[in-house]
């Protein structure tokens, strides 16, 4: 069935092809006659079994069959007559199961036929037919999905499932869908604690070194490895979902001005964020799962959003704003927050863990209705540069850079790591000695098994080997770039990940790259600096929430999902990458602080397909609310058409200075017009002052 | 085309039927003698009912599946004929003193549980440089020249000892040995010195192993590469003079020829005269070779080799299988497995009574090695009999299987029942005045028996092509399904 060259037609085989299909189209135009006259004597149903015999993916003529079905049923009494008709049937599904045996309406007959109960299953001839269609192709999962109908309809132990997955692996260890199977079954004899399925590590110990023969003897088939994937994920990560970042942070102190305490933009708006960063995708946050105990009035209605650009209602970061701009207050006044997630069986994560550590959180916020002058100035009046030469005061700590924001992940000890990584070391170093075989799975594997293990280090404290870890799966990702040069973009994704893991993991790395960027008349903006880094991707987003100005210019970036948790964000210099789309810049519009926004050099109107839509299909373009930017445009004769995505974007930031130029986009006309229309606030195009 | 009356020792003059007609195309002459057989030693006594044990004399010997031999039977319809089983225990080598599977294909490697990780990958990765070596000549082969086929050995490695281009794949001995030894059948110890004119080139070696994993997998009801003609290989000729009889070919049993006729003025064979006192006249007579027969002409042009090849050859019959749950199966004693003089490899065919050559619960074994001389080959024949059976002679055979269900069956020894060891002289077929066909040869297969065969042929036929397809059209259709049963 599989790796069959395809034969080029001979003129006969046209002639052929043409004859079957003039009798095809005879057969299913009877076929359709009889459907719509509700024809279903025998006559007319021996005519849809050869129609469905020649063709079994006719589908209508399966549903004309049902329908025919239940309608000769109602007249027989006998169960013998019963029994017979649902033998016919059978029977016809059989045929056309040896002309197609992958054919999704066969299948699906026979399953809604086994579901009628009209009759008591043979299940030795059903495990019969499986048996023999999967020896003729081992890895038919239309063969394997009725398997698993058959064994939930029938309540075969899942144990005995199990052992005829290892039965199809012995015959033949390529199978995709027997290792699929496999793992499903662990997963849930684990889950149920089935005896003999109490001890996960001694499981997935056995599983390890199963799939590691299969690994061994042929590195280059990818069916183990996916297998071994899933394995590392059970593996690696913790069970249970964790928060492992907020901003504002424990025990921080937010005003809009005074130096001794982290200047909040969004104050001036009346607007505090408040972001939570978990480890791994979760959904269910709301004001019963997480609790919010201020001093000051809160509306009992917060609302917590999901900040990433799928609609799937799953998100790590998470963030609600508070509204504190209708305080009535005279002088300066403080007021304290609280936060606290206790166990909640409603945040879970996708594969449905729940949160079960408990964590709490406080901190506070000044407010002065007096300082009229910061109410009303903008703050990013004059424009900002970004020189290099201008120097960064690395002596001056960033005012908030709280790397352990919330001492939360290492005061909890995982009682399992230890054995996940002496797992994961015996298993890197066995890919170790795979290595030099230049197979692009063994390398990726072992950066995987690499960076699993620097994940779990990073719970405790052992910096120096986390960074050894790092360093080695650096190189393998720069060897696999090379060797596997169909893949690049994925392995520098990956190696991004790594660097910026690297650059931000600990204290002093991080300092290099941070500085206080002083601004006249204002708070200075904790400044961060990743440049010229080759990164494409963002990363560890959690570790730069209190970010005000970020620059990334001079890398190779193509996408900046994760940069939305930066809820602070006011300035973000884009310059010189590789953003080849408006709709790549959909995180930027969820953050509401941003002012100043740098895009020179990128390759904005270069490529005439917007492939970001394709790897991430975002609400974005199917937004309604934006008709009203649509009609404010057409007014000023900007085709829509053209500039959909730009219309979207810019209708949703409220920049003051923006530079566009060395996009290809600004060789069209009216684009400028766009932007300012549609950011009134708009002080600086280009470097140049917008009247 | 071929009229073949065959001639075999025995009956009283006077019993002899009349052959009509009296003039061949060609006659083959047989024989029953026991001449290439000698320094025969039996021990034990052939348990009862002794007329349900079919012994060949020239085992051990297989056919691969996808033997020429067996193309030869299916396009002939002489498959349908004889039935075949296949030796579904696969190989055992024998190493260090113990059994062990020989990994000979992608599962076979994944299931095996006594190699190392990265004993499995370098046997895996050889495997896939020899079959991408396979595919790419293959490939070659259909379309010439079709730029450079990636996958193929360069020349330098196929011209390179087999041994030596498995080291360079950093194979470990135990793995060169498999690979040597069990797939690619080599005889002699390719590791030794002495034996530099006996070294598998890697071009030879991979050529047996592109038979051998073609073989696997070929019919869908054999296991293993190795199939095996139920009642032994005796059903073979029988087979194929059938489809002979079938196109009008005479077959004679049990009458000697007492006399070669020849034209004195053209110096060449015409005929033979019978025991039965008549005349048959003939084209072409052709000669089992071990017929010592008068030169006619100028003296012989094949040069008499100094040394005649020998192979020492041994059949027993043991009580239970070498290795539990198996009923055919091939063992594999690599050079020095045995002794550290040991220069040649033993194999040892197992087989049970589901090919019909011994009653049921017991188990029939051949062995054989090439030797230069008698002593050596059957000191190594005795030798391979100690390691796999116990030779401790028991008289009441049901008592012994008492004793065996008793014990752990794994560490038991089959029990020697009779063997008998003996040494078989290779003799060359021959052209020129009198045709002779080879005798059967040290190696597993048919494959050089075949090709001598066709030589011998296309001597006598040169137009004719050997032995068309059998033109009903039933036989030709199915074939790859139904040949091994």
């Amino acid at each position: 069935m599989h790796g069959r060259p395809r034969r080029p037609d001979k003129p006969e085989d046209a002639a052929a092809a043409e004859a079957k299909a003039a009798k095809l189209r005879d057969l299913q135009a009877q076929v359709l006659h009889n459907h719509h006259s509700r024809t279903y004597t025998k006559e007319a149903l021996g005519l849809s079994f050869k129609l469905l015999e020649i063709n079994p993916e006719a589908y209508t003529a399966w549903n004309y069959r049902k329908l025919a079905f239940q309608h000769n049923i109602g007249e027989l009494s006998e169960p013998e007559a019963i029994k017979s008709a649902i033998d016919d049937e059978l029977r016809v599904v059989e045929v056309a199961l040896r002309q197609n045996p992958k054919s999704y309406g066969a299948w699906y007959h026979r399953k809604w036929l086994l579901n009628q109960k009209l009759a008591p299953v043979d299940f030795k001839r059903e495990f019969g037919l499986l048996d023999k269609l999967l020896k003729v192709d081992a890895r038919n999962f239309h063969g394997w999905n009725y398997r698993r109908f058959l064994a939930r309809f029938m309540g075969v132990p899942e144990e005995e499932e199990l052992k005829y997955t290892i039965d199809k692996i012995s015959d033949n260890f390529s199978n995709y869908s027997a290792w699929h199977n496999r793992s499903i079954l662990l997963s849930n004899l684990l889950i149920k604690q089935s005896k003999g399925f109490e001890s996960k590590q001694k499981i997935f110990s056995e599983e390890f070194e199963l799939v590691t023969q299969a690994l061994f003897t042929d590195p280059s088939d990818q069916s183990g490895w996916f297998y071994h994937l899933w394995l590392l994920a059970q593996t690696s990560s913790p069970e249970n979902p964790q928060l492992i970042a907020s901003w504002p942070s424990n025990g921080s102190n937010l005003s809009l001005s005074s130096l001794s305490s982290i200047c909040c933009y969004s104050l001036k708006e009346g607007i505090l964020p408040i972001v939570l960063y978990f480890n791994e995708p979760v959904k269910g946050l709301s004001s019963s799962s997480v609790s919010l105990n201020s001093d000051l009035v809160v509306s009992k209605n917060i609302q917590w959003r999901p900040l990433s650009v799928t609609d799937s209602g799953h998100s790590n970061c998470w963030v609600t704003y508070l509204e504190v701009s209708n305080l009535e207050c005279n002088s300066l006044q403080q007021f304290s927050v609280e936060v606290s997630i206790t166990n909640s069986d409603e945040i879970v994560s996708r594969s449905g863990s729940n949160y079960n550590c408990p964590v709490h959180f406080s901190f506070t916020f000044e407010l002065s209705n007096n300082d009229s002058t910061a109410k009303d100035i903008d703050p990013i009046h004059e424009l900002i540069s970004w020189d290099f030469s201008e120097p960064l005061l690395s002596h001056v700590n960033p005012s908030c850079i709280c790397f352990e924001q919330l001492k939360i992940t290492t005061s909890l000890v995982h009682k399992e790591s230890n054995w996940h990584l002496e797992r994961l070391s015996d298993e890197i170093d066995l890919f170790r000695e795979l290595h030099d075989d230049n197979s692009k799975f063994a390398k990726l594997t072992l950066a995987r098994l690499l960076l699993a293990c620097a994940a779990i280090k990073s719970r405790g404290s052992s910096l120096v080997e986390r960074k050894g870890y790092c360093e080695e799966s650096l190189g393998l990702f720069n060897d696999l770039i090379d060797l596997d040069p169909s893949h690049k973009r994925y392995y520098e994704d990956e190696r991004s990940l790594v660097l910026m893991d690297q650059l931000t993991c600990d204290m002093e790395a991080f300092k290099k790259y941070c500085s206080v960027k002083a601004l006249p008349k204002l708070a200075p903006l904790n400044h961060v600096q990743l440049c010229r880094l080759s990164l494409t991707r963002i990363g560890f987003a959690e570790r730069l929430l209190w970010v005000q100005m970020l620059d990334l210019s001079h890398n190779n970036l193509r996408s900046i999902e994760g940069l939305e948790a930066l809820q602070q964000l006011v300035c973000l210099n884009l310059g010189n990458n590789q953003i080849s789309s408006f709709t790549a810049l959909e995180p930027l519009t969820k953050i509401i602080s941003l002012k100043v926004l740098d895009l020179s050099c990128n390759e904005i109107g270069t490529h005439p397909i917007d492939t970001t839509r394709y790897i991430c299909p975002s609400p974005f373009s199917h937004r309604v609310e934006a008709c009203e930017a649509f009609e404010e445009c057409r007014k000023k004769n900007i085709n829509v058409e053209e500039f959909w995505d730009a219309i979207l974007f810019f209708k949703h930031v409220n920049l003051v200075q923006l530079c566009l130029e060395g996009n290809a986009v600004t060789n069209k006309e009216n684009l400028r017009t766009l932007v300012v229309t549609l950011n009134p606030s708009l002080k600086w195009f280009d470097g140049k002052f917008v009247h | 085309m071929a009229d073949a009356p065959a001639t075999g020792g025995g009956f009283p003059a006077q019993d002899y039927p009349t052959i009509d007609p009296t003039s061949f195309d060609v006659v083959l002459c047989g024989t029953g003698l026991p001449d290439p057989y000698s320094e025969v030693e039996t021990s034990g006594a052939v348990p009862e009912p002794s007329r349900r044990f079919t012994a060949d004399l020239v085992g051990p010997r297989l056919l691969y599946c996808a033997d020429e031999a067996v193309d030869l039977l299916l396009r002939s319809g002489g498959s349908h004929h004889v039935e075949f089983k296949s030796v579904e225990g696969g190989t055992l080598l024998y190493w260090d003193g113990d059994l062990y599977p020989v990994p000979d294909s992608r599962q076979a490697i994944f299931k095996d549980t006594t190699l190392q990780l990265r004993e499995k990958n370098l046997l895996f990765r050889f495997f896939k440089l020899v079959q991408a070596h396979i595919a790419a000549s293959a490939a070659g082969a259909a379309a010439a020249g079709e730029g450079e086929a990636s996958g193929r050995l360069p020349d330098e490695d196929l011209d390179l000892p087999f041994v030596e281009f498995l080291k360079r794949q950093n194979l470990s001995p135990k793995m060169r040995a498999v690979v040597l030894y069990a797939i690619a059948m080599a005889d002699y110890d390719q590791d030794g010195v002495e034996s530099c004119e006996r070294l598998l080139t890697t071009r030879e070696g991979v050529k047996t192993i592109a038979l051998y994993s073609s073989s696997i997998g070929r019919f869908a009801n054999a296991e293993g590469a190795f199939i095996y003609p139920m009642y032994g290989h005796g059903e073979l000729p029988q087979a194929f003079c059938r489809c002979a009889a079938v196109k009008g070919a005479l077959y004679v049993l049990r009458m000697p020829a007492t006399a070669l006729l020849v034209d004195e003025e053209k110096k060449r064979y015409v005929g033979i005269r019978l025991a039965s006192g008549q005349d048959i006249l003939c084209q072409q007579l052709i000669l089992d070779p071990s017929y010592e027969i008068p030169s006619l002409d100028m003296p012989s042009d094949a040069p008499v080799s100094n040394l005649p090849r020998k192979v020492a050859r041994g059949i027993c019959i043991i009580s239970s299988s070498v290795r539990q749950d198996t009923s055919n199966v091939l063992v594999v004693f690599p050079p020095k497995s045995l002794e550290e003089e040991q220069i040649t490899a033993v194999r040892v065919l197992q087989l049970s009574s589901n090919l019909a050559v011994c009653p049921p619960g017991m188990f029939m074994a051949y062995l054989s090695t090439p030797c230069t001389d008698a002593f050596t080959g059957k000191k190594c024949i005795s030798k391979a009999i100690d390691a796999l059976f116990s030779t401790k002679v028991s008289n009441d055979l049901e008592d012994h299987l008492e004793k065996n269900s008793e014990e752990n069956k794994e560490s038991v020894k089959p029990t020697l029942l009779w063997s008998c060891v003996y040494v078989q002289e290779i003799i060359q077929g021959t052209s020129g005045t009198a045709l002779s066909c080879p005798i059967p040869d040290e190696n597993m297969d048919y494959r050089s028996i075949l090709e001598s065969t066709k030589m011998l042929f296309t001597d006598i036929c040169p137009n004719e092509e050997f032995l068309p397809r059998n033109s009903a059209p039933k036989y030709a259709s199915d074939n790859d399904s139904d040949s091994a049963e």
